[in-house]
């Protein structure tokens, strides 16, 4: 309680803002501000990575014995299913979107709120709409058919209850449509007088490459799930070999959708990371345009590259030589940010607070899950590697590693913003330390394990893999751990934390330019942008100059 | 309350307002291609599988039911652009009479499609156990067959079940044939609906004289949502009904 007493001393909660404008249960489920319905998402999309999380770690305690110690085999392909449906569909596409981009899309470009509030009231409840669906499948008899959905697994043989999952994943879809519309009719029409599309934070732009593939993949996935749907109710054969349907149709329709979606995921996050990097080197972002232009081109080529999920389903060779080869393209947008990022840390003042230690941990793992992506886009290799665990670690590297680190790392960067107060700093940097062992020791033994030969989604394994298993289960443990930790000590900061001020860090963002937490509509007065983005040379508003500035200023301009 | 187009809290001025509603719709209409585009290529890669049996499901279509049901609502696709041209030229009372034309327009298309599905759950080509392609030419009284249709089709049959194999492969494809004729024009249906729910309360909000050239955006809107519907029949009829066909 002394900290909060001395803290209150520099800095004061703004009187009015949008957590104390308006009272009572109705001003939050009626509520048409971009900022409390990203709380509201905020709230739902954690309680569906905990539902992920404790069927995560269900399994991995399941597999700490090669013949499997809890459940039998059909609860263990439920235990999996019931993993990635509700940690992609629920938790991984909206988390950074539907929370950290709906606070601040409009915030960072100088608007009062998205250009559609009411629809992004609606995308809310279409999420919480699809998740009951959801729930509802979970808890009658749950899903066994894989987060994939493959026919005719789904749409004829699976006993466990699809269609209510299906139908939630297709009203779910809706809920990111609208987000993505929101976003780009945004960003095209609520900026700000100066705030010029090359002004725009890259949290922006990566939100604009996100919002195109939102707008043009989902719906390919409902229409997709619709069909199967019809399959499964109402004997329509369209991916049936019983009619001619080809069930090899459903798979590349639903690749159209779910690989595009991996950057769903991972572009959101580069963006996050886009941002804390400058505000933690002191330093413009080297390669601003290339960063923001290798956003849109990962959006773009991420399209093309679908069928390399199917390299072993008979595709036509040049088909699958194509496929491999764009696969390989696309990971030339995402190295540019490597490179643009490490280079930024290039005689920057680094220092390493805790969203800066998620910024490095992702740069790394992130690097570590792109690479191994290249042994997969290898058409030989994958023949190898294709359902393996290998598999599992990559994508886990992307998805835990890259977006989820993201995720994290941004929530604390804005929390100060979010709620105006501070975090325990050494706890925080703790439990990003603890996040990052924990997670490298779950998933690191399973490249190895995938390489060795284990296959993915199996209840049991032969003997000689449980020290490796037995590593894996042990660094879940310790990733549970680094996450119930900021759980715990963000809820506390709500109350007790320190007094943030405008600009804690400090950053060159709009969004630091306003009270935290921000009025309900954002600014006192429409802000007029001047100044390049991440230029902390021109911005003596910064107070850099004085003796908060930790280390030297870099040179004006970051590129030589 | 939001009336007759006063600006909105987030907006600056009413021009802004007006273009990011109009580009919100363009947007939703983007998504909305990908959505039909799904069931679209499913339909293009069986067509081209199975020319056969998809030809000769064509035919079990009512070409004159479709071709009415095609005039009609191009037909509601003018009556709509005449109500968005009578807001923006502040037309007042021309508003709501040309939307409640589009409305019962969009209504007997509808009603016309019933009456078709009707058909085919009659005929037996209702995908399901009970779906029979040869129901028609089995039982010609029932499909009100006879004389030279009636031969047209036993040879179509007959042509259908040696290119694909034998009646069961004949019958699975023709049912895939009409899995995705329903998919299709069920989706399209249901897009109508929804239409039809839009015209109605844009009537109810017209009468009240709310449209005019200063404010006109959800005529404008709901009209570009109507002829994006149009549209998609525009490409279902000749995919559905006009391959093919054999005229007598």
């Amino acid at each position: 309680m002394s900290a909060t007493t001395t803290a209150a001393s520099e800095h004061q909660l703004p009187r009015e803002h949008y957590l104390n404008a308006t009272y009572g249960i109705r001003s939050w489920l009626l509520t048409t501000d971009h900022k409390r319905i990203a709380l509201l998402y905020l709230a739902s999309v954690t309680f569906f990575f905990f539902v992920g999380g404790i069927f995560a770690t269900l399994i991995r305690v399941h597999l700490l014995t090669p013949n499997g110690l809890l459940v039998t085999p059909e609860t263990y392909n439920k235990l999996f299913t019931m993993h990635g449906v509700a940690m992609i569909f629920f938790f991984l596409i909206p988390s950074i979107p539907a929370v950290l981009g709906n606070f601040l899309i409009p915030i960072m470009i100088g608007a009062k709120d998205l250009a559609f509030p009411k629809v992004n009231l609606l995308s809310w409840y279409i999420y919480l709409i699809g998740g009951s669906f959801v729930l509802y499948s979970f808890g009658t008899g749950g899903l066994d058919t894989g987060w994939t959905f493959y026919t005719p697994l789904s749409s004829i043989y699976s006993n466990s209850a699809v269609t209510p999952a299906v139908i939630g994943i297709f009203i779910n879809g809706f809920s990111s449509i609208l987000t993505g519309l929101n976003f780009l009719v945004t960003v095209h029409t609520m900026r700000a007088p100066g705030m010029t599309w090359f002004r725009l934070p890259l949290f922006v732009w990566a939100h604009y490459a996100t919002s195109l593939i939102m707008i043009l993949g989902t719906p390919v996935i409902a229409i997709t799930l619709l069909l199967a749907g019809l399959e499964r109710m109402f004997h329509f054969g369209f991916f049936n070999p019983i009619y001619g349907g080809d069930p090899i149709l459903f798979q590349h329709l639903f690749w159209f959708y779910s690989h595009p979606a991996v950057y769903i995921m991972i572009l959101p996050a580069m963006g996050v990371i886009s941002e804390i990097i400058p505000t933690f080197t002191r330093k413009p972002i080297f390669g601003y345009s290339f960063i923001a232009a290798s956003s849109i081109g990962i959006a773009v080529i991420g399209f093309i590259v679908w069928a390399h999920h199917m390299f072993l389903t008979g595709e036509a060779t040049y088909a699958a030589i194509a496929f491999s080869f764009l696969s390989y393209l696309v990971a030339v947008p995402s190295a540019v940010k490597v490179f643009n990022w490490t280079a930024s840390l290039y005689k920057g003042s680094v220092s390493y607070d805790t969203p800066m230690l998620y910024a490095l941990g992702f740069i790394g793992l992130f690097t570590i899950g792109g690479l191994t992506g290249l042994f997969l886009a290898c058409l030989g290799l994958d023949i190898h590697l294709h359902d393996t665990y290998f598999v599992i670690a990559h994508f886990h590297y992307i998805m835990v590693g890259g977006a989820v680190m993201g995720y994290v790392g941004g929530l604390h960067f804005w929390w100060p913003k979010i709620t105006g107060r501070l975090y325990p700093e050494f706890l925080a940097r703790a439990a990003a330390i603890i996040l990052f062992i924990g997670f490298n020791l779950t998933f690191f033994p399973q490249f190895i394990l995938g390489g060795l030969g284990m296959p993915r989604r199996y209840h049991n394994y032969p003997p000689e893999f449980q020290v490796l298993n037995v590593m894996s289960t042990a660094g879940a443990s310790i990733l549970a751990l680094g996450y119930l930790l900021p759980m715990v000590y963000l809820t506390w900061s709500m109350r007790y934390g320190k007094i943030a001020g405008p600009n804690p860090w400090p950053a060159t963002g709009l969004e630091w330019k306003t009270d935290s937490p921000p009025l309900t509509e954002n600014f006192h007065e429409t802000p007029i942008v001047d100044w390049e983005p991440y230029d902390f040379v021109h911005r003596p508003d910064l107070g850099l100059a004085g003796a908060k500035a930790p280390g030297k200023l870099a040179p004006a301009h970051g590129d030589d | 309350m939001h009336r007759t187009g006063e600006l909105y809290g987030q907006y600056k001025t009413l021009e802004q307002q007006k273009e990011t509603a109009s580009l919100g719709m363009w947007i939703f209409l983007v998504q909305e291609i990908l959505f039909f585009g799904g069931i679209f290529l499913a339909y293009s890669i069986n067509r081209h599988l199975y020319p056969t049996a998809f030809g000769i499901g064509g035919n079990m279509l009512s070409l004159p039911l479709g071709f009415a049901n095609t005039v009609v609502l191009i037909a509601s696709s003018f009556t709509m652009a005449m109500s968005v041209w009578s807001a923006q030229t502040s037309k007042k009372q021309l508003v709501p009479i040309f939307l409640i034309l589009t409305l019962i327009l969009g209504c007997v298309f509808l009603g016309v499609k019933v009456k078709e599905y009707k058909d085919k759950f009659d005929h037996h080509l209702i995908p399901g156990h009970g779906f029979d392609i040869t129901y028609c030419s089995k039982n010609p009284a029932a499909c009100h067959l006879e004389g030279k249709d009636l031969a047209d089709e036993l040879k179509e049959i007959k042509e259908g079940v040696e290119v694909e194999g034998g009646e069961t492969a004949l019958n699975a494809h023709a049912q895939l044939y009409f899995s995705l004729y329903f998919g299709m024009t069920g989706l399209h249906a249901l897009h109508m609906v929804v239409g039809a729910g839009l015209l109605l309360w844009l009537i109810l909000e017209a009468r009240k004289g709310r449209f005019d050239a200063n404010y006109n955006t959800p005529v404008e809107n709901i009209g570009l949502y109507w002829h994006f519907v149009d549209i998609v029949w525009i490409f279902l009829f000749p995919l559905l009904y006009l391959i093919n066909r054999h005229l007598a």
